[in-house]
């Protein structure tokens, strides 16, 4: 320790560093951190985000694992198959859809559909293998448990992908933009986590609030089913006629809205005074969760397809189309439904009969679509 | 890449970490041992490197329980889902947990007051208020 304190002591430390032991010790330490800085400061902020996409990585490694579990218990306990369908399960979730080539883009939208029809049956299909005595409903619902599987183990290997990219290539550029977006792409995959368990088991989502609206308003009535996956009822409202329809319920379904609007009105030429459709829509923050909010379009996710049929459906025959949005979180789309949306549906059905007496006449017929997965949801 | 090289690639930045969480421990106690035994006659230096050590010992158990929390388990947590089963006869209901199976307009038996037959009205998830205000200071 003598060798230390002679050296503290010595002329030339303290003419640089100043006489007070301490002075040179925190004069030195400065020194040594912005010399490390210097050469270092973009590997150690690399490093810290390497750890933060780590960290995060963990969490979802964990999310996969368990909704791969779910997956297999689900269909252990619903579909009793005689054979384990953990190997199946596995090979399953990897599978995925290739979207058609798009540089002529002319009948995309027919390609677009056919593509996904063939992928719906063959999760329908794999689904029916897999636990052979589950009934549609139970199908559907299986059918929905592996898509959110799906969903997290692809998110899983993406971020794993960028996450050992950035290590082996050490660029702060690779890692950047996964860590930019990593809170959104969080908040996403807890999403799926919590609606694992929704669909398991069959409860409502929030997604589901458009067509929680309209089995509000046939419930009672006598539903007829059409095309494709769907049901509508004819519904006395303020003097009007509505043919309110939604995707066919219990089951985790949200059918093809597109289809069945285009059906209602050829089968009536095209004498609809309006059209409403609801459905769920993102809030943004500092929204209340159950807003309710209206205005014109067709409102529908998903693909495109539908959106594109409901478009034209109404263009050829001038048919007005009003939009009505039930904002929630984007967490709170495939999460079990919140009471506050649940509350909404009555603030919804106020807007639907404001316009039904404001935009139409004593007599004439409107359609009613409540559009979003129908799951936990009869008619 | 398979999950166990993966895991092995995970620990090398944790590797990192622990060396910087040593180096740190060793200062810090570097610095109490020359308050101790070096600097014992003069307390203004005394006190500067006791404070640096202490700082120093504070700042790695720091870091090693934020190390420990992030090794803990993560999980998903499931709220409590509720059915709401109701009489549209006289208005009688009966909130319960909710069970495979039940789903919105299904039949749920005999009133027990009128003896009609009752419908699963409601199946939400309540909110806790304390989230619905992280919720709010978010913004």
């Amino acid at each position: 320790m003598s060798w230390l304190i002679s050296a503290l002591n010595s002329q030339v430390i303290r003419n640089q560093f100043g006489s007070d032991p301490i002075s040179i010790i925190l004069n030195l330490l400065f020194y040594v951190i912005f010399i490390a800085f210097i050469f270092y400061g973009q590997r150690i902020q690399l490093y810290v985000m390497l750890r933060e996409v780590e960290s995060s990585l963990y969490k979802l490694k964990y999310m996969k694992e368990e909704g791969r579990k779910v997956a297999i218990e689900t269909i252990k306990q619903i579909g009793k198959p005689q054979t384990d369908p953990t190997a199946r399960v596995d090979r399953f979730l990897d599978f995925f859809t290739l979207a058609p080539q798009s540089l002529d883009p002319a009948g995309v939208v027919w390609k677009l559909e056919h593509i996904l029809d063939i992928r719906d049956a063959r999760l329908k299909d794999e689904v029916r293998i897999m636990a052979p005595v589950a009934d549609e409903n139970q199908t559907f619902n299986l059918e929905s448990t592996l898509e959110v599987a799906m969903a997290l183990n692809y998110i899983y290997k993406v971020i794993r992908h960028f996450y050992l990219l950035g290590k082996k290539t050490l660029s702060l550029y690779v890692i950047m933009q996964i860590q930019m977006v990593l809170p959104l792409i969080m908040k996403e995959a807890e999403a799926y986590a919590s609606g694992l368990k929704a669909f398991a088991e069959g409860q409502p989502i929030g997604d589901g609030a458009g067509a929680l609206v309209a089995a509000r308003l046939m419930h009672g009535y006598e539903t007829t089913k059409i095309p494709k996956d769907c049901v509508v009822a004819t519904v006395p409202i303020e003097g009007r006629t509505a043919y309110v329809l939604k995707a066919e319920g219990p089951g985790g379904n949200v059918g093809k809205p597109g289809d069945a609007i285009e059906y209602v009105i050829n089968e009536n030429e095209g004498k609809i005074a309006t059209i409403i459709m609801i459905d769920a829509a993102g809030k943004l923050e500092g929204e209340e969760v159950g807003e309710v909010a209206d205005g014109v379009g067709a409102i529908i996710g998903g693909p495109g397809v539908d959106q594109f049929k409901i478009e034209e459906s109404v263009l050829k025959y001038h048919i007005p189309i009003n939009a009505i949005a039930l904002k929630q979180d984007i967490g709170d789309t495939i999460a079990p439904m919140r009471k506050e949306i649940f509350d909404a549906v009555d603030k919804a059905l106020e807007r639907i009969k404001q316009i039904i007496l404001e935009r139409t006449k004593e007599g004439d017929k409107v359609i009613i679509a409540g559009i979003g997965n129908t799951i936990g949801i009869g008619q | 890449m398979s999950q166990e090289k993966n895991s092995t690639r995970a620990t090398k930045v944790s590797s990192l970490v622990l060396l910087m969480i040593f180096i740190t421990l060793a200062l810090a106690l570097t610095a109490l041992f020359l308050a101790v035994v070096v600097f014992s006659n003069d307390i203004l230096v005394e006190g500067w490197l006791v404070l640096i050590g202490i700082a120093g010992i504070g700042l790695s158990a720091y870091v090693v329980l934020q190390m420990r929390r992030h090794a803990t388990h993560p999980s998903v947590e499931v709220p409590p889902i509720m059915t709401t089963i109701e009489c549209k006869k006289c208005g009688y209901k009966n909130v319960r947990e909710f069970q495979r199976g039940d789903y919105t307009f299904k039949e749920a038996g005999p009133c027990p007051k009128c003896n009609e037959k009752m419908i699963i009205s409601a199946i939400y998830r309540e909110v806790k208020e304390k989230d619905k205000e992280k919720e709010r200071s978010r913004v």
